[in-house]
This record gives C-alpha cells, structure tokens and sequence, in this order.
C-alpha cells in the first residue's frame, strides 16, 4: 500500500469549502451544470411545453366531438390552439401574440382557476418513489388532449403548499420521508386549507395514509396524519403486500376495474365518513381482509395502487379532470395504447 | 475462466475443509457448464460455500483485496480497476458481475497466485463480503433507486452501508457528489473523497443525517440544516481529466463511451492509486477495455451496426441517455419485468423518455405496452414491435442504439449472434 495518492487530511463536515476542490478552476462548476435534474422548478416546465407545442390540438375534437356536443353540461372550450398560446403567454410572460383570450364557459360553477387547470403535485423530493410522477404526467397529458391549459405546480417540502391549485397529486415514499411529509404538511396547512376550499385531492400509498388520522412512522409511533381522510393506518403484522391488483371500483364512481401494483407493510382501516374507493379481486388493497382498496369522500381519494395508477388507469385522471371543470363529460381522447397494457396486466393479474 | 489469471494453482495451501469446498465446487461447476447453464461459478460456488462457510474468507486470505459496489457501473468499473492493477500484480476477479457470495467464491475458487481480488459486490452483500474478504480498499460509486420491490429502499441501503463499514480498516474511496454514498462512507476511518458526479439527483433531496431538505446549488450540496455537506474531494473528474491530489490533470482515453465511464475511470484511478500504480499508468491500462458483459458493444445484424447498451433504472437511462448518438439516430429500446429485473415497471416514469425527441424509436420486450404508454404520455412518435429483427427492418439508416434492461439485454446479445 502507498499512501502516496489519497489525500493527507480528512475533510470534517464542517470546514469544508462550497463544492470545493481546492482552487478548482471555473470549468468544474459548469461541468455538471447542464444536468441539474433535481431543480424541481425548471425540471418540467421549458423542455415539456416545448414539446407540447408541437401537438395538435385541434384534431380530437373537429373529427371526433360532435356526438359529445350534444351534451348541456359539456364545457365550451374555445379554440384549443389559441387557448395554448395563451397558456404560453401565461407562463413565459414573453412575446404571444397579443390576442384577446377567447370565451371560457367551463359549465356549471367552474372550480378551475382562470383558464388552466392548476395540477399541484405535492412533495416529490419526499413522496415519488414509485413513479408517482407518471400521475402528474398522466393527468397533465389527459388535460391537453383536451386543449386545457395545464399549470403544474411541483411543491418541494420547504415551499408552501398553495392553497388554490385544482388538483392535488400525493405519492408514495419511504418510511421516514413520510414521517417528515406529514410533519411538515401539518405545520404548513396549505393542503388542508385546500381541501376545505373543496380541492381534488388524489393520494398514493404513503400519500394515502397521511390523509388519514394516522399512522405508524419509521420509528414505530403513531403519526398524525392530516385527517381528510376518515381512515386510520397500522402496521400490518404479516408479509408485505407486494405484487399485482385488480379491484372493482366503487359503482357510485363509475369507473371501469382499477389495475395496479402495490408494495406496502401498512393496514388501513376505514371509518365512516368514508367509502372504499374499490373491492380487490385480485391483491390485498386495505390489507383488512375485507377486500376493501383505497377510500374517498367527495373530492379526496386514496388508493395503494402503484404502476402508477393513471397509467394503468386514465379513466381515473379523467375522473379529476371532469371533477375539477365541474363536467359529467369530457371530449374524448385517444386510449389506444393504455387499453392495450390493460388487457395485458388484468389478464396476467387474472388467476390462471 | 475470463478475468483470471490462470497461473500454477494455489489449492496446496489451503486448509482440507476448504480443498475439499473448492473441489467440489468446481464439480459442481464444470457439471453445470456441461448442461449449458452458463460458467457455472454461481452454482459451483453455492456448492463449496455450503461445504465451507469460511471459504470466502480463506480464499481471500493472501490477496490485497479491492471491493467495488454501487447502484450503478460496478461491473464496468471493477474491470477498469482489475486492468489498473495488472500494472502491480496479477489479478484475480469476478468479472463476468456473478456479484453475490456464492458467485464471488465462484470466480476466486479458480483464482491462483494472484496478488490482487478486483471483487465486485451486489449492494446489498457489501457489509458481509466486506466482513469476510477483509479488503484493503472498497470503491463505493453511487446509490439510487433500483428494484423497489424487492431490494431495500436506497436511503436504507446508505444506511446499511454506514453500520456495516464504520470499522473496516479499508480506505474507502467514495463519490463524493453523491449525497447517500457520502452518508455511507463519512463514518469511516480512511476515506479518499472523490468528484465523480452523479447526474441522477432524486435519491438525494432530503439530508441521509437529519431529513432537512437538500440545498444543492451547481455542484455543491449541502443540508440547510444540520451542515451535512459535500466534502472536499482529493480526486476530481474534470471534462475528460482526472485531476488528482496533487493537482496533476491526466487524460482520459477510453474505448467506453459516456460520461458515466469518465466518472468510472476517476475512481478507478484512485483505487490504483491506493495500491501504488500511478493515475497516468492506470489510465493507459483502462484504455484497453472496449466492452465489459457484452455492454456497449457494437455489433453487426442484419447488415446493420447496433450499439447494445444496459440500462436497469432510472440513474442508468439518465447516463446512457446522454451518449447515445443524436437524432436521428435510430433507438431500439427494450424491457422486461422478470424477477431478476423486479417486476413493477413504475420506474419507467421516472425516466425523462422526452429526452428522446427526433429520434426514430422502436420499442420491444415483455413490457413494451408500458413503454408504449410511457411515450405516449411523453408526445414521442414510436412503434412497437416484436422482434429486434423487426425493429432492425424497420429502422431509418445509421448506426441503432439499443438499450434494455437486465434480462433484455441478455436477450438482445443472444438475438443479434442467433
């Protein structure tokens, strides 16, 4: 052995300079600089509008609308490729054109705020372990098929949940990640004060059970939850519950059957001012033996289903969606390809 | 046996129990190898584990041992450093990535009188190996996400790391641009801090000590709240420089493409480093590896030239995503949700498949209604298809780049020789 090449001092936590390297020149500060993946803020916003631009918006209603028109409570939109444009201006504040923006009549009492649909995806440096971040996609994807203006707001977990967001995304996370959302959700308010405003609110596995009135955290205690949810969370004393679901979704939803993957050690039990939000046929869901899978109360749903679940299941991203334009329909949108992976997940799910 | 160096055997000195082990196992090996199940080193190695528990151990005995593990490029680099080190000595190594105990006494139960074990180690056997094999140095390149459903959670894997380590005598050479394998290392006596990158951030936003939230401004990182922070590196990668302690800058010239490989090569040098073999030899030694498994080779098929490059999760498409030829080079991409693969695909969705824009894409593999999804999602045109021929037919001209996960992969290389 030589000690010849590995440093002389230890470095101690504390002393140690910004990103250093002694006297780095400059370049290995740029180095890594075009690769910032974690900047949450920039992560989505220029590289997928960009792209989205790129779509066409028009066509899905001009050749496949009209039946739907018919329909009294169906919003009218506008011109979708002008409302982008506008949508553009919104977030760029740059140069579009200067157009006066067209007439939005979202139905009834629209709870969208102004012309786009703001998705608030909550605490993706804590809850987005299991690609919860495909729920937002999936649901901001869903909306500009539809030519909505979609404004999706990534709340790290030291900023401030706003309070005015439309729909509301929570994923899941590891054991002490959820012990510090849930900390840092009940001092911060934003969320609750959302759901009280009537928000939508859609949560997953760990998101799940911190809207509930508790669970058990990473260091075995019971954790206070939020309490938008009637149910509560116990640390199931068999094996974890891991592999593929299918379940049967509430018939008051009207959703077709829910296919997913969970991956969880909790129980959740659900009281009265709840419904379940499915009963399993194939998986575990609650882990209560009862069958029962993720619960709901008007607006605020929970669920275990990982895949994520709005891949698996866009009818469920368009469920938020109708629920936050206050719509019992939606023009329809191209499933090609989430009808296909259904087939073959609900198949293999299937008993043979 | 590839990746050995095959000299006059050393069996003599071993104890009888571990002769016997060794013996055994390589029946049981040469058995397997017969059936047409691979090298055997797994099977032969479980066989002479069961018969020796100690093997591991004893084999390892006379060798300075080096460990290498990571979420991602533990193969790759466990080669580059097995090549640095044959400057100093005969090496001996797992180099075909059979990176669990059975496997590991596989490979070293053919070893001879190597004077160094280049040991490459599955993450979560690294405690134990290291345990057993009392190593000299152990490489500890990145943590993140991989297999959720079945390996442990990441953070708990840093925290693994950090209990099994703390009372190793090994100098650990450590990424320090990685938050998790800084938390992993810092509770160790010797440690050679090195910059080697890492361009997959979102295992680390919240601080491995105290749960405060990450600040992480350009390459720096720190906690806002309990002063965690980036420690200064003795060796840095620097475009396509390894900068080493003493502020010398050597190139890098390799065959492996990426910035990855860059990353690889740095702290492959400062493993040679701690065993005396200088970075400018080392990183001559390391221009001679072109492909490591089979990974980044170029190979022809139906007349065409096709890159097969492995990635397993999210970090890994991120890298490979950044040295695979620009648009409108064709992509093949393909994945499988086998066991060896873990079978949830969610982390398809934590992948930025938009990066891919202009590129002719074809997707494939078990899973490829997921990934037909996924870039549906993501507004890329692509078609699906059955077959690599297929795909390969179909392809605009230019050289394919084809990524796939684990048992993809595999099955890539074995299309593209059928």
């Amino acid at each position: 052995m030589s000690d010849q090449y590995y440093g002389q001092q230890q470095p101690q936590f504390g002393e140690q300079g910004q990103g250093g390297y002694g006297q780095q020149p400059p370049q290995q500060q740029q180095q890594y600089g075009d690769q910032q993946y974690g900047q949450y803020e920039h992560q989505h916003q220029q590289p997928q509008h960009q792209q989205y631009g790129q779509q066409q918006y028009g066509s899905p209603y001009e050749q496949q609308q009209p039946p739907q028109h018919q329909q009294p409570q169906q919003p009218q939109y506008g011109d979708p490729q002008q409302q982008h444009r506008q949508q553009q201006h919104q977030q760029y504040g740059g140069d579009a054109p200067q157009q006066p923006a067209p007439q939005q009549q979202f139905g009834r009492s629209s709870r969208m705020s102004e012309s786009s649909l703001r998705v608030v995806w909550v605490y993706p440096d804590l809850l987005s372990t299991y690609g919860d971040r495909g729920n937002a996609l999936v649901v901001e994807r869903r909306a500009r098929q539809r030519g909505l203006g979609v404004q999706r707001i990534d709340v790290r977990s030291d900023q401030s949940v706003p309070t005015s967001g439309d729909i509301y995304l929570i994923g899941g996370g590891e054991d002490r990640p959820q012990r510090l959302a849930a900390e840092r959700l009940r001092n911060d308010g934003g969320l609750v004060r959302a759901a009280e405003n009537g928000a939508i609110i859609f949560s997953v596995c760990a998101g799940f059970q911190i809207l509930g009135h508790e669970f058990i955290n990473d260091l075995g205690e019971r954790e206070p939850g939020l309490g938008l949810l009637d149910v509560w969370t116990v640390r199931g004393e068999g094996a974890r519950c891991v592999g593929d679901v299918l379940a049967d979704v509430n018939p008051q939803l009207n959703l077709p059957q829910l296919t997913g993957f969970e991956n969880h050690q909790g129980v959740t039990h659900l009281g009265e001012g709840v419904s379940p939000l499915a009963t399993v046929q194939v998986g575990r869901g609650n882990g209560t033996g009862d069958g029962t899978e993720g619960a709901w109360r008007d607006t605020v749903f929970g669920t275990y289903l990982h895949g994520p679940v709005m891949a698996r299941n866009p009818a469920v991203a368009d469920l938020l969606i109708k629920l936050a334009l206050d719509v019992n329909a939606l023009p329809p949108a191209d499933t090609t390809w989430y009808d296909e992976l259904r087939a073959e997940r609900i198949a293999a799910a299937r008993p043979a | 046996m590839p990746g050995t160096d095959s000299e006059a055997p050393r069996d003599a000195s071993l104890p009888a129990r571990a002769k016997i082990a060794v013996t055994a196992g390589k029946m049981a090996a040469a058995l397997s190898q017969k059936a047409g199940r691979g090298s055997g080193s797994v099977i032969g190695g479980k066989v002479a584990l069961k018969l020796d528990p100690d093997l591991l151990a004893t084999l390892t005995e006379h060798l300075d041992v080096v460990l290498v593990s990571a979420t991602n490029g533990k193969t790759t680099t466990t080669r580059l450093i097995a090549e640095a080190l044959r400057a100093a000595g005969p090496v001996v190594s797992n180099a075909l990535g059979a990176n669990m105990p059975a496997g590991i006494t596989g490979a070293l139960a053919n070893s001879t009188s190597a004077r160094f074990g280049v040991i490459e180690v599955d993450e979560k056997y690294l405690p134990m190996v290291a345990r057993d094999t009392r190593p000299k140095a152990i490489a500890l390149l990145n943590l993140s996400r991989d297999q959720l459903d079945r390996a442990a959670e990441t953070r708990m894997m840093a925290e693994k790391w950090r209990e099994g380590l703390k009372d190793t005598d090994a100098v650990i050479i450590a990424n320090a641009d990685d938050p998790l394998v800084t938390w992993a290392a810092s509770s160790c006596k010797k440690v050679v801090w090195v910059a080697a990158g890492q361009a997959w951030k979102e295992d680390a936003w919240s601080c491995p000590s105290c749960g405060g939230v990450m600040q992480r401004p350009g390459d720096d990182w720190f906690c806002g709240e309990c002063g965690f922070r980036r420690p200064n590196p003795h060796w840095a990668l620097q475009g396509t420089h390894v900068i080493d302690p003493h502020r010398g800058a050597w190139p890098i010239q390799l065959q492996l493409p990426g910035r990855a490989n860059l990353a690889n090569a740095t702290s492959s040098a400062a493993v040679a480093a701690v065993f005396g073999v200088a970075p400018q030899v080392a990183l001559q030694r390391m221009q001679s590896v072109a492909a490591v498994a089979g990974r980044y080779d170029v190979v022809q098929y139906r007349g065409r030239d096709i890159r097969l490059l492995l990635a397993k999760n999210p970090a890994g498409w991120l890298e490979t995503f950044s040295l695979i030829d620009g648009p409108p080079a064709p992509v093949v991409l393909s994945v499988n949700a086998l066991d060896a693969d873990g079978t949830d695909t969610s982390w398809l969705w934590d992948v930025d498949y938009e990066r891919l824009a202009g590129h002719p894409i074809f997707v494939m593999g078990q899973r490829r209604l997921d990934l037909a999804v996924r870039l549906e999602v993501a507004n890329l045109q692509f078609q699906v298809v059955d077959s690599l021929a297929q795909a390969v037919d179909a392809a605009p001209g230019g050289r394919i780049e084809a990524i796939a996960n684990y048992t993809a992969f595999q099955q890539l290389r074995k299309a593209v020789v059928a």
